[in-house]
């Protein structure tokens, strides 16, 4: 593999330096996507920046302020927090969903996020929970929610010299729960023609006040659905309110046919998913109170 | 344009300090084999799809071709020359032998890095755990059943010893 240059700073402000000013650089994390594309001819950066001695990059703290996940942190570090399992369930299954146990080793949510595939499984249970992107850049630090952090397929909005540091998950409100799904053609180790991550918020009597539903792989991003939030609030999750938020989702879909799926079967696909995802988060709240 | 500047690594490899000079570049896969003589470690896709060169850096099992050798500086890479002990197989290895679990061997090195992580931190997986655990290390040979057998065999021994 020909690259001219790897370096890995200790600051930030160093990787910044090194990444701005399009000198073609690359910032590395686990590199499970970088990687490939650069063996694969897709890219060809002329220095490699690994950001993975940077500590806030590979820092992981929960407290009162919810989870921040440093970038680079692998899946395999988050999946093995039993009290991110607990209070993210969706979001850590979503991130353990991706690759092999291998992958796991190296993949990061950071790294799924800036990857910007429209498939990629952590990002719709990322922004279900409200994830919000810690950015740092030569004119300072600035916060973008999850949503609107892809722009497209395999762009998003960092500018020069701006690095993804972390991505904070606030602590959910009581009575609250996500889930995640995904379709695939495979039974495991393949890439999602569908995915949706839902997080409900549930009153004693169970009624539901506050809902996120995000799709995943029928858009060329990662969508929040608001019209599918709506029709979960203020119901029970009863039968025609899933049904709704599955309409919704499929009336937000834009997908594309590929050799995974139509675009006809995604649409389709993504109500299910969208019922079903709803459906598990509502249990995990019943079940725990 | 000019050649790439070497980059001078110093790492621990099962244990032992070592050092190398690589290309920017090169992956640690290949500066295990051709740098240090660790040929252990095999090459399969060099995507990141076949497992048959797990290693674990820093404890955390990952494929060596997606890993830049400059990464490997002051950290710890475990490959599968430091598996068995001194004149005595790891029980994964017995066991794979014990139920025919490699023909062709590419993907054994791999397989017995996987499933030792594996055992190490599960020591009682199921059958279902042991098969997506290891559903990064491809094996055209055996039909993976005498694998998932052999490395439940091996938790057992390991438990009993």
């Amino acid at each position: 593999m020909s690259l001219a240059q790897y370096s890995s700073p200790p600051t930030l402000a160093e990787a910044m330096q090194a990444l701005a000013g399009g000198t073609g650089a690359r910032p590395l994390a686990g590199g499970t996507d970088l990687l490939v594309q650069m063996k694969l001819g897709l890219r060809s950066p002329a220095h490699v920046v690994d950001l993975k001695r940077i500590p806030d990059l590979m820092a992981l703290t929960l407290d009162d302020n919810g989870l921040r996940l440093g970038a680079a942190v692998p899946g395999a570090v988050v999946t093995a927090n039993a009290d991110i399992a607990r209070t993210w369930p969706g979001f850590t299954e979503a991130l353990g969903l991706i690759g092999s146990s291998q992958v796991q080793g190296r993949c990061s949510a950071g790294g799924n996020l800036c990857n910007a595939s429209p498939a990629a499984d952590s990002v719709p249970a990322l922004i279900a929970s409200r994830g919000v992107c810690h950015i740092a850049g030569p004119g300072g630090e600035r916060t973008v929610a999850a949503e609107d952090f892809t722009t497209g397929p395999g762009t998003h909005c960092l500018g020069d010299g701006e690095i993804l540091v972390a991505l904070q998950l606030p602590l959910p409100a009581p009575r609250t729960a996500d889930a995640y799904l995904r379709m695939i053609p495979r039974t495991e180790m393949d890439i999602a023609i569908v995915g949706a991550g839902v997080s409900i918020t549930l009153d004693e009597s169970g009624v539901c006040t506050d809902a996120r539903v995000a799709i995943g792989a029928v858009a060329p991003t990662a969508l929040l659905v608001p019209e599918a939030a709506a029709a979960l609030i203020g119901s029970t999750l009863d039968a025609d309110s899933l049904q709704a938020a599955g309409a919704a989702a499929t009336a937000a879909a834009s997908p594309i046919s590929d050799k995974r799926g139509t675009a006809e079967y995604r649409r389709k696909v993504v109500a299910v998913l969208v019922r079903r995802a709803a459906a598990i988060a509502h249990s995990r709240i019943t079940e725990s109170t | 344009m000019s050649q790439p500047r070497k980059i001078h690594v110093s790492t621990t490899v099962n244990g032992e300090p070592k050092e190398f000079l690589c290309e920017p570049g090169q992956v640690l896969s290949d500066a295990l084999r051709n740098n240090l003589a660790l040929t252990g470690t095999k090459e399969g896709c060099t995507t990141g799809d076949c497992g048959a060169c797990s290693v674990l850096l820093d404890g955390a099992l990952v494929c060596s071709c997606l890993v830049l050798a400059a990464e490997a500086e002051g950290r710890a890479v475990q490959t599968i020359e430091g598996v068995a002990g001194e004149g005595r197989l790891h029980p994964v290895q017995q066991q794979l032998l014990e139920h025919a679990g490699l023909q062709c061997g590419i993907c054994t090195p791999g397989v017995v890095v996987a499933a030792k992580a594996l055992l190490e931190q599960n020591p009682d997986p199921s059958e279902e755990e042991v098969r997506f655990w290891l559903a990064g290390n491809l094996c055209r040979c055996t039909g993976y059943d005498k694998i998932i057998v052999a490395v439940l065999a091996a938790a057992a021994d390991m438990r009993a010893a």
